[in-house]
């Protein structure tokens, strides 16, 4: 049992807005009252409820083989040493899977969603995010580019498709449907893309990539997942993409849809030379759109490692770097890309980059749709989420930072122009009870009666990154995993899951299907539940 | 000055990345002695390898126990160190001698002051080092001044001078300074050179700057070229004057009257605009 006495609460969920209470835990759980256990003395501190990422990549084959590419970025990265209660790892750019654990709850980050698995390599995300401690975990499953999935799409049956989708989420052991660059990645199979909404998918006579958006969406919602799909848009990185991303959104109404690392989504112009920002059309589109959720996917200048399904789009940013390139075909599934990439604030492209996640993050008016992420390890890594705290909390501060971009930059963005500066209260809502709701964790991102007991206690400090670095105290499920900044008795976090209802039978229809499409058995496919560390199964 | 005397070779390579000038600068005889060294995973003391002698004031006579800063900043080191890992590594200042033969990563990454081994190196030799010298008067490894495994660059500056051969892979992908090699160096000189100057004084054996992207590579013995490399022309560098002259202050003479200079450019398979320097004697 623990009491927190006199801290400044922020708990936008509960509409607690700075107010000086008392938060009791008892068994893992806010509670009403607790009249024993430890007390912590927060008065003068802030108090905010655990951190929730929606969209990161922390675990799982494509990650791994990033780690592998990139060992230039592994003798510079921190090192953890193996200490009494901590294994050893290193951080940087894509951080081993113990280090993961600790960096995300030193930060206060309490829930993480891996966003991109597919089902052949969901035993390998399932192993890793076992050993990826203290943090709440969840996964996406990669379905925009699932062959057996586009077939039934194709021949229009729909109802059949929505039954395999839900024999291939309980399959994976996984929480949602990812979408990445629907069509495109099939399409790389045959060394092409898919640009074009409304064309055909290469490979097929019928099926556009618009169709896949709005039967993925349809399944979604009529299985009745708690996160809707999960959308990474066609054409992500190009110049001149908003159009496509415009008429994505289109395509979804009438749906939930999440809009995955929008940032990369938002650019105007006809090439490299012409880029610039449309953060504003889109954030026009979007505030006028209920239904629509969408992460940042902000990029911060430095070392990153890309990592996506997105394969013809990583070839691409392969050869605009002549860096290293590695490409993972994922059989019928989807494919993957991992290019290290270096976002230079002397390079026009990369300005824009920057400026055009923080511009969303800003122009978005409803911070309870719009939610704090780099597409870690993408964008910049999860560590430096602080750096764009402090950047949506401080005009002044990026005003100064945007005079430093080269001046041909300046014209093609609105940043400078941006005077909206997030309170405390708006940062509480997009780091933690936004992203929350959107997932549909009832028990995450407040610090109610009944919510897990994940719960953050910073400094109160005008420097928004030093506060949000450095918490003083995180305590997870009751636990207090970090005491006055120290990692300490670090136990495992969970594993959420969702279990659709869907008929039995469909298995004869795929295993025919499968047994002549797949290298291996049917039997060995799925995800075995007890491979799944600590998971909470919930039946939709 | 402080000087190392090997007394016990160790059964596997010692990591001793705190022989280096900037670690034992200021540090009590005593504390010396106990700075850590890895035998394996085994954290050990320095003084279970290595006698460590006191320090000399520069009128020769001994030391008190707290060395001064200046004084400190020169290491000797005696005895057959080639299990002797990363000695002098990231060096900022000062002087090391190795009176024998030194172990892989010798001066790596270091940004400055002098290195000198009188016998062989192994490899790794000022890889991604930025300043300094080394000078090795036997045979050096592979990878001298190179990029290790993953990253862009190699050595981006500073001056390594082999005596001896070398072997493969020799300035992978450096990007500044100069390698000078005064015998044999193995297969991939210059690999993915992106600038700099390679020397080869007695000549390379095959792929000599394969995928190099700009940088010189000097050769003053005839080398098989690779079939990405074409001709362009016979001439004498003026810039080779000047490295000569610079060169020749550091004990290395490459010729500039009696012949010329043969040029090729390449890699063409990347495309590259490195060039190869081939000299040849007038007949």
């Amino acid at each position: 049992m623990l009491r927190i006495i006199g801290g400044k609460v922020y708990d936008p969920a509960n509409n607690i807005n700075g107010v000086i209470k008392d938060i009791c835990i008892a068994n893992g759980k806010i509670v009403a009252d607790v009249d024993a256990g430890r007390t912590i003395d927060a008065t003068g501190r802030i108090v905010f409820p655990g951190g929730v990422d929606i969209h990161t990549h922390v675990a799982g084959a494509a990650l791994n083989f990033a780690r592998a590419m990139t060992p230039e970025n592994q003798r510079t990265a921190a090192k953890f040493m193996h200490t009494a209660d901590t294994r050893a790892g290193i951080g940087g750019p894509t951080p081993t899977t113990f280090a993961t654990g600790y960096l995300y709850a030193g930060m206060g980050y309490t829930t993480v969603v891996e966003a991109a698995v597919p089902i052949l390599s969901a035993k390998h995300t399932h192993e890793e995010l076992r050993d990826t401690p203290i943090v709440d975990k969840a996964c996406m499953l990669l379905m925009a580019n699932n062959e057996i999935v586009m077939d039934l799409l194709e021949a229009g049956d729909f109802e059949r498709a929505k039954q395999v989708v839900a024999w291939l989420i309980w399959a994976a052991k996984v929480y949602g449907v990812k979408a990445v660059n629907p069509g495109g990645v099939t399409a790389w199979k045959w060394g092409k893309d898919a640009k074009q909404l409304h064309e055909p998918v290469y490979g097929y006579n019928k099926i556009t990539p618009a169709q896949i958006i709005g039967g993925l969406a349809n399944i979604v919602d009529q299985l009745g997942l708690p996160h809707p799909v999960h959308l990474h848009c066609n054409n992500l990185g190009a110049p001149g993409n908003v159009a496509t991303t415009l008429e994505t959104m289109k395509v979804l109404e009438g749906n939930r849809a999440h809009m995955a690392h929008l940032q990369f989504h938002a650019y105007g112009g006809d090439d490299w030379h012409t880029m610039r920002s449309e953060a504003t059309q889109i954030a026009d589109y979007f505030n006028k759109h209920k239904n629509l959720t969408a992460d940042a996917g902000a990029v911060l200048f430095g070392n990153a490692v890309t990592i996506t399904a997105d394969g013809p789009w990583q070839h691409l940013l392969y050869q605009l770097t002549g860096r290293k390139w590695g490409n993972l075909d994922v059989e019928n599934e989807t494919g993957c890309g991992i290019v290290p990439y270096t976002y230079k604030g002397s390079n026009l492209v990369n300005a824009v980059q920057w400026a055009v996640g923080l511009e969303l993050l800003l122009l978005i008016d409803d911070p309870w749709r719009i939610f704090l992420t780099t597409d870690h390890p993408n964008g910049a890594c999860f560590w430096r989420y602080p750096e764009i705290i402090h950047l949506l909390m401080n005009a002044e501060v990026r005003k100064e930072r945007v005079k430093k971009l080269p001046a041909k930059a300046l014209s093609r963005i609105v940043l400078g122009d941006l005077d909206r500066q997030y309170s405390l209260y708006e940062i509480a809502i997009i780091t933690s009870a936004g992203p929350a709701r959107a997932l549909g964790m009832p028990n995450k991102g407040h610090l109610g009666v009944g919510a897990d007991a994940d719960v953050v206690i910073f400094n109160e400090n005008p420097d928004g990154e030093m506060m949000f670095r450095y918490p003083r105290y995180v305590i997870k499920a009751g636990e207090i995993v970090v005491e006055e900044g120290d990692i300490k008795n670090p136990h495992d976090g969970r594993e959420f899951i969702v279990k659709p209802t869907y008929d039995e039978k469909i298995e004869d229809y795929l295993k025919p299907v499968f047994q002549s499409q797949y290298t291996m058995s049917f039997e060995n496919y799925p995800v075995e539940l007890e491979r799944a560390h600590h998971a909470e199964v919930r039946p939709v | 000055m402080i000087t190392l005397t090997l007394k016990q070779q160790p059964t596997v390579p010692l990591e001793a990345e705190n022989i280096c000038p900037d670690v034992v600068a200021g540090l009590t005889h005593d504390a010396v002695r106990a700075l850590p060294v890895y035998h394996g995973k085994r954290q050990c003391r320095l003084d279970e390898f290595f006698d460590v002698g006191q320090a000399f004031q520069p009128d020769g006579q001994a030391g008190k126990p707290n060395l001064r800063t200046d004084e400190a900043t020169e290491l000797e080191i005696h005895g057959d160190c080639s299990r002797v890992k990363w000695i002098g590594r990231g060096m900022t200042r000062g002087r090391i001698k190795v009176v024998g033969n030194a172990g892989m990563h010798l001066g790596s990454g270091m940004t400055g002051g002098v290195i000198e081994v009188t016998g062989n190196a192994s490899d790794w030799v000022g890889a991604e080092m930025k300043d300094g010298l080394i000078r090795i008067h036997g045979n050096a490894g592979g990878q001298v001044g190179a990029a290790y495994r993953g990253s862009l660059a190699g050595m981006a500056g500073g001056t390594i001078l082999i005596g001896g051969n070398a072997g493969l892979e020799v300035g992978m992908r450096m990007k500044r300074g100069i390698i000078a090699v005064g015998g044999v160096v193995r297969d991939f000189a210059g690999l993915q050179m992106k600038g700099g100057t390679l020397v080869l004084l007695g000549g390379a054996e095959i792929r000599t700057g394969a995928w190099m992207f700009r940088g010189t590579i000097v050769s003053l013995k005839p080398i098989k070229l690779l079939p990405t490399f074409s001709y362009s022309c016979e001439y004498e560098p003026s810039f080779l004057r000047i490295y000569a002259k610079h060169l020749r202050t550091l004990g290395v003479t490459i010729p500039i009257d009696g012949g010329m200079y043969q040029r090729f450019t390449g890699d063409t398979s990347l495309p590259g605009k490195g060039e190869i320097l081939v000299w040849q004697a007038q007949s």
